[in-house]
């Protein structure tokens, strides 16, 4: 392969520094990030937050404001779209109407020359399990095999980066999560670049090697999923990908490997290393703790109690509980005013503990993480409610 | 009707129900009936034994439809027409459907003000684009012909093909052509393999209207048209000393092709759904 032929570059993908500007409104800003050649990489992030501008970048349908954007050493920035080894899964699917399935799907394969795609256009349709449909118009299919049509059509090119905008956006519950085996499935089956824009965490978490979440217009954190989802570094963060509790807190000290921090209720441990990077751990800068409710231990408070012995636990009220089979969630208000979420599991341990009872809420200081105090706390709780 | 009164309801609801049902058909067949009378008059007449004036009828006869160029100028009339609405079609389909294309899909100063005035020959009053016309090539010293004739045509034909065309390609969704540019086609490939094919109905469709307008237009031609004869012109001409029955015969037949061509494409739009 000679290092100019763009059309067959490979290798991993990086955005850098990658601007765009429409007028004096900025959907992405400054944006670097590397995707590993034949990773699942999910782009994750509230409606508007400029997933599409960035993948429309890449695909080169809309020419960046700054920075640059490479294929292992292919500098494609400013190439046209039909010159870039890139493909796309339009969020709407795009087939055209006025072609059949089988003419859809080998549009791209004819368009580069490639004079005999009846072969390559069975594989894909088999790879999509839709070889019955292959004479019928893009209408006469159902939203889900239309979706699986818009795949296979970007597929059957093998390019180098695979480009999917909410590919499931527009379908079901159900079929969604069965798509998204499919996807994965195929993915791992054809090894190709995924890059798979969706603003669904669960969606996101189950599906990518690696997950960034974006918001208004910048990465706030890229990593395995895992990784995000416990040691998240921003409330947005923290709050997008599942369910967190955080409360306000001060910095009292360092003891060894832990930091000292109090709040209204008390005093807690965290270990250093749950410390997002950055944060300011000198004595009496404010900073924000956060828990996931799956995390919090919660128990009928006896009179005379001793407290855990590693010292980290709040005492509260319950004010709302729901039951709902494999767990109960309780909402629990603290002596010191904090409202704070628990998903305890129903091992029958302690029953069901009433609204308005006295409860202990414990956790072990590695479940916990440190935020800088400056953030948000309500960052991205409200998106939320998006989630399917 | 004892016995029917009882398992029927009274003949006075009865009577109201059955025109409650088939009101809607009366309205129809009535209707119809008024649009095709002045055609089937047409038609029959294009068989009277007619001689100089073809209003009462003197007997059948199949010499007209034997014989349609056998009155003066009919038939010279009739290819001018023809011909002139052949050469407007082409024209102001083409020049139309690059206007819409560029109203659509550019930003240009002055785009709000084109769009406008695209509007404007719709909506004047012939007699008044006729004559502004006529006082327009007169002080220019254009002489009277096919040619004024056919300039006044592609003038209003356009504003009608930029409408029917702006119109479906308004409803075509931009990001068909990016996923065929996202699909290794180049610009013209992506014009020419999906935004042609999804808005050619438009574009035939415009071009349809635009020969019809231009075949049929009296107005604007009789102002504009100096010695240059029409069909149209024609039958207003002759109106005054009598219409030959050829005339009827021409127009019949105009009537019988465009009503086939109507049958023939919903025949074969049918048959596509099927399919
Ligand atoms: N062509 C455009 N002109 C102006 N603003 C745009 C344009 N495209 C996108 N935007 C804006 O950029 C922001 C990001 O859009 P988009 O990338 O589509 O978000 P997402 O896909 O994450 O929902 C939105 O606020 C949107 O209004
Ligand atoms: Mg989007």
């Amino acid at each position: 392969m000679s290092k100019t032929d763009i059309t067959k570059a490979e290798g991993d993908l990086y955005l850098e520094n990658l601007t765009k500007s429409f007028g004096d409104f900025t959907a992405v800003d400054d944006l670097s990030l590397q995707v590993p050649q034949g990773s699942f990489f999910a782009l994750l992030g509230p409606s508007g937050c400029g997933k599409t501008t960035t993948l429309r970048m890449v695909a080169g349908l809309e020419a960046p404001t700054a920075g640059r954007i490479r294929i292992g050493d292919a500098d494609i920035t400013y190439e046209k779209p039909y010159r870039r080894p890139v493909n796309t899964v339009f969020q709407n699917y795009a087939l055209f109407p006025h072609m059949d399935i089988q003419e859809n799907v080998g549009f791209g394969l004819k368009r580069r020359g490639i004079k005999d795609v009846d072969a390559q256009v069975a594989d894909a349709l088999k790879l999509i399990q839709l070889e019955q449909v292959a004479k019928r118009k893009p209408t006469q299919l159902s939203g889900g095999q239309q979706q699986r049509v818009a795949l296979a059509r970007a597929i059957v090119n093998r390019p180098a980066v695979l480009l999917l905008d909410e590919p499931l956006g527009a379908l079901d519950l159900k079929l969604r999560r069965q798509m998204q085996l499919e996807l994965k499935r195929i993915q791992t089956e054809v090894g190709l670049t995924f890059i798979h824009v969706t603003h669904d965490q669960e969606e996101a978490m189950t599906m990518a090697d690696t997950v960034a979440v974006m918001n208004n217009g910048i990465i706030e954190q890229m990593g395995p999923p895992t990784e995000l989802y416990e040691s998240p570094r921003t409330a947005f963060v923290a709050n997008f990908l599942g369910q967190s509790n955080l409360f306000p807190a001060k910095v009292s000290g360092v003891d060894g490997d832990n930091v000292v921090l109090e709040d209204s209720d008390g005093r807690f441990l965290m270990p250093k290393n749950r410390v997002a990077d950055g944060v300011n751990l000198s004595s009496g800068s404010s900073v924000l703790v956060g828990v996931r409710p799956e995390k919090i231990n919660i128990g009928p408070l006896d009179p005379g109690q001793e407290p855990p012995s590693h010292g980290n636990y709040v005492d509260g009220v319950v004010e709302a509980a729901s039951f709902l089979g494999v767990s109960t969630q309780y909402e629990v208000r603290t002596a010191g005013g904090d409202a704070i979420s628990v998903f305890a599991q129903n091992l029958d341990v302690h029953g069901l503990m009433p609204v308005a009872s006295q409860v202990r809420l414990t956790w072990l200081p590695l479940h916990g993480f440190v935020l800088d105090g400056h953030e948000d706390i309500n960052a991205g709780v409200e998106s939320e409610l998006v989630v399917g | 009707m004892s016995t029917d009164t009882a398992t029927k309801p009274p003949v006075g609801v009865r009577v109201r129900s059955w025109f409650g049902d088939n009101a809607l058909k009366f309205y129809a067949v009535i209707a119809f009936a008024y649009l095709l009378l002045p055609v089937a008059y047409t038609f029959v007449f294009s068989f009277n034994d007619a001689g100089r004036t073809n209003i009462v009828w003197q007997g059948f006869t199949l010499d007209n439809w034997k014989n349609p160029c056998g009155a003066p100028q009919v038939c010279e009339s009739v290819v001018n027409s023809i011909v002139l609405a052949l050469g407007v079609t082409i024209m102001s389909t083409i020049l139309g459907t690059l206007i819409a294309f560029a109203l659509v899909r550019y930003q240009f100063r002055g785009r709000g003000t084109t769009n406008l005035t695209i509007f404007l020959p719709m909506a004047t009053p012939e007699v008044v684009l006729g004559s502004s016309l006529l006082a327009l090539f007169l002080n220019i010293f254009v002489p009277l012909g096919f040619w004024t004739v056919f300039i006044a045509h592609v003038m209003f034909c356009i504003s009608f093909v930029v409408v029917t065309v702006k119109a479906r390609l308004a409803s075509l969704d931009p990001r068909l052509e990016q996923a065929a540019m996202d699909l290794y086609a180049n610009e013209r490939e992506a014009f020419r393999r999906i935004t042609l094919p999804l808005v050619a109905p438009g574009i035939a469709a415009a071009a349809l209207l635009a020969f019809s307008l231009s075949f049929d237009d009296f107005i604007i031609t009789n102002f504009n048209s100096g010695q240059f004869t029409t069909f149209p012109k024609f039958v207003y001409v002759s109106a005054t000393r009598g219409i030959p029955a050829q005339a009827n015969v021409i127009a019949s037949a105009m009537f019988f092709i465009a009503l086939a061509l109507v049958l023939v494409s919903q025949i074969r739009n049918m048959r596509r759904k099927e399919a």
